[in-house]
């Protein structure tokens, strides 16, 4: 327990906000659901369990490492042989159902390396705090996800022109039948986009139940409140999908990321739905205030990934972002990834020191160095800042 | 202890027994006037580490605006005369310090 609430302030001093609330810190622990590793809890019930800092070493995230995020409590077992998806809507010329079987038999498989992000990642680092799951620095990971393309499936359903959004349904239910069914849209556009499918495989293995079993929608590059888990149904949209996650839950203000995807048929004069994650990096291995021996050569790692436009280059900073140096990329396993970086150093004098990291994306942007506050605690990119000790 | 928090009592048990899965473990609030009636009321739906995690940085505004978002959005059956005394606890024992 104490190892959890020690990982989950890792990595965030000085300027950024180093603390999740007291109570988050009072209430995590490090607890296994069933098929899964020890992972941080932050609310049993509906089940929402963040991944340690250190998994991030690896730049494909272990499925049963991968963080666990669920609106709702009610989340039934499926099973994958009465499994039916259900495609319609009217948007669509004709409506069908397919097994899962009838799914990876009838279309081509592709598979993609994608980082799922929580849109509320690092909410509980936000400065001031705001009311929400009060995650740290892991509600999010990369896996290579194989599945179908969603427009092969949607030119079988004959989309029409018409069609405006693709809405999914999911098998997760409030424990009251007055709690609003978790549904979310995306533009017909983007469910268009080559990359965007319908997933039955993760890391090479079905689905983990607590990650959509039998199968997820995948987004590439946008926040994961549109991967659908547990899909059961696609509805092609000839209006704009009315409800509360869509309206007024995972909105931000409008003009204030730097998002190039717009999801226009959702936007109101103020806001706009979250679409794409912005640039972001993360430092995997060293926590704040670790100790080293001056001379000693230490290797800062870490990953970046942004919307899926590509990291063009991280930088580290050792003297509170005056000078920025370029970190060594590693392996690039798709401009959807989380792409590994290291950089190394040898202090030579004893006492304090900062080390920051900011990635930056091929379209030139960069993260911000102050936190882009917004109420809802979404898309926190702002720049670490790890203090450590040189003895 | 009046009636209404020992009807809150028996409704923790039923709370505890909804766990979606064998893990969760029972949350313990901080005792307190009206502890009882805010685990039978939240506890029906979630699991009372959500009070917890959002501490201590919401103002008694703040924490109404969580209780009416359970009511007005998720439906939680709240009795208007219930929100005062749940807003009390939760600004008391969890609010902003």
């Amino acid at each position: 327990m104490a190892g959890g609430i020690a990982l989950a302030t890792t990595g965030l001093a000085g300027r950024v906000r180093a603390d999740l609330p007291p109570g988050t810190l009072e209430s995590a622990l490090r607890d296994s659901l069933p098929g899964k590793q020890p992972l941080i809890k932050r609310s049993f019930r509906p089940p929402n369990y963040e991944s340690p800092v250190e998994v991030f070493n690896d730049v494909i995230t272990p499925n049963d490492r991968f963080f666990v995020r669920w609106h709702l409590s009610n989340i039934p077992r499926i099973d994958a042989g009465s499994w039916r998806l259900v495609v319609g809507g009217d948007g669509a010329e004709r409506g069908f159902e397919l097994t899962l079987e009838a799914l990876k038999r009838d279309f081509e498989p592709v598979e993609l390396v994608a980082v799922c992000q929580c849109a509320g990642n690092r909410r509980g680092l936000s400065d001031p705090h705001v009311p929400g799951v009060q995650w740290g620095s892991g509600a999010m990971g990369n896996a290579r996800w194989k599945g179908v393309r969603l427009k092969d499936i949607l030119a079988r359903a004959e989309l029409k022109k018409e069609a405006v959004e693709i809405a999914f349904n999911g098998g997760d239910r409030g424990p009251l039948d007055a709690t609003p069914v978790f549904s979310k849209s995306i533009p017909a556009w983007k469910a268009l986009d080559e990359n965007t499918m319908l997933a039955y495989e993760m890391n090479g293995a079905p689905l983990p139940h607590w990650n959509g079993f039998p199968a997820r929608i995948v987004v590439p590059g946008w926040a994961a409140t549109y991967w659908m888990k547990q899909v059961s149904g696609i509805r092609a949209l000839s209006q704009p999908l009315t409800s509360f996650w869509m309206n007024t839950a995972y909105r931000i203000p409008k003009g204030k990321f730097p998002i190039i995807d717009r999801f226009t048929s959702q936007e109101s004069d103020t806001s706009t739905p979250i679409t794409e994650i912005p640039v972001n990096s993360l430092i995997t291995n060293i926590a704040n205030g670790a100790r080293f021996a001056s001379g000693q050569s230490i290797a800062v790692k870490g990953i970046a990934w942004d919307g899926g436009y590509g990291i063009a280059g991280v930088e580290v900073s050792l003297d509170e972002g005056h000078s920025w140096q370029s970190a060594v990329p590693g392996e690039n396993y798709g401009r959807y990834s989380f792409r590994a970086w290291e950089y190394r150093f040898s202090p030579q004098a004893a006492g304090g020191m900062t080390v920051m990291a900011r990635a930056s994306n091929v379209r030139g942007t960069s993260q911000p160095s102050e936190l882009i506050f917004n109420a809802p605690g979404y898309h926190n990119n702002v720049v670490q800042k790890i203090a450590i000790d040189i003895a | 202890m009046n009636t209404k928090a020992r009807f809150g009592w028996m409704l923790i048990g039923a709370g505890v027994a909804i766990a979606a899965h064998g893990g969760e473990m029972p949350v313990k609030l901080a005792p307190g006037e009206h502890a009882a009636l805010v685990q039978s009321r939240c506890a029906t739906c979630h699991s009372l580490d959500y009070i917890v995690m959002n501490s201590t940085f919401l103002s008694r505004t703040a924490w109404e605006g969580e209780v009416r978002k359970m009511m007005k959005i998720m439906g939680a059956p709240v009795p208007e005369s219930d929100v005062a005394p749940i807003v009390d606890y939760l600004t008391q024992n969890y609010g902003v310090k």
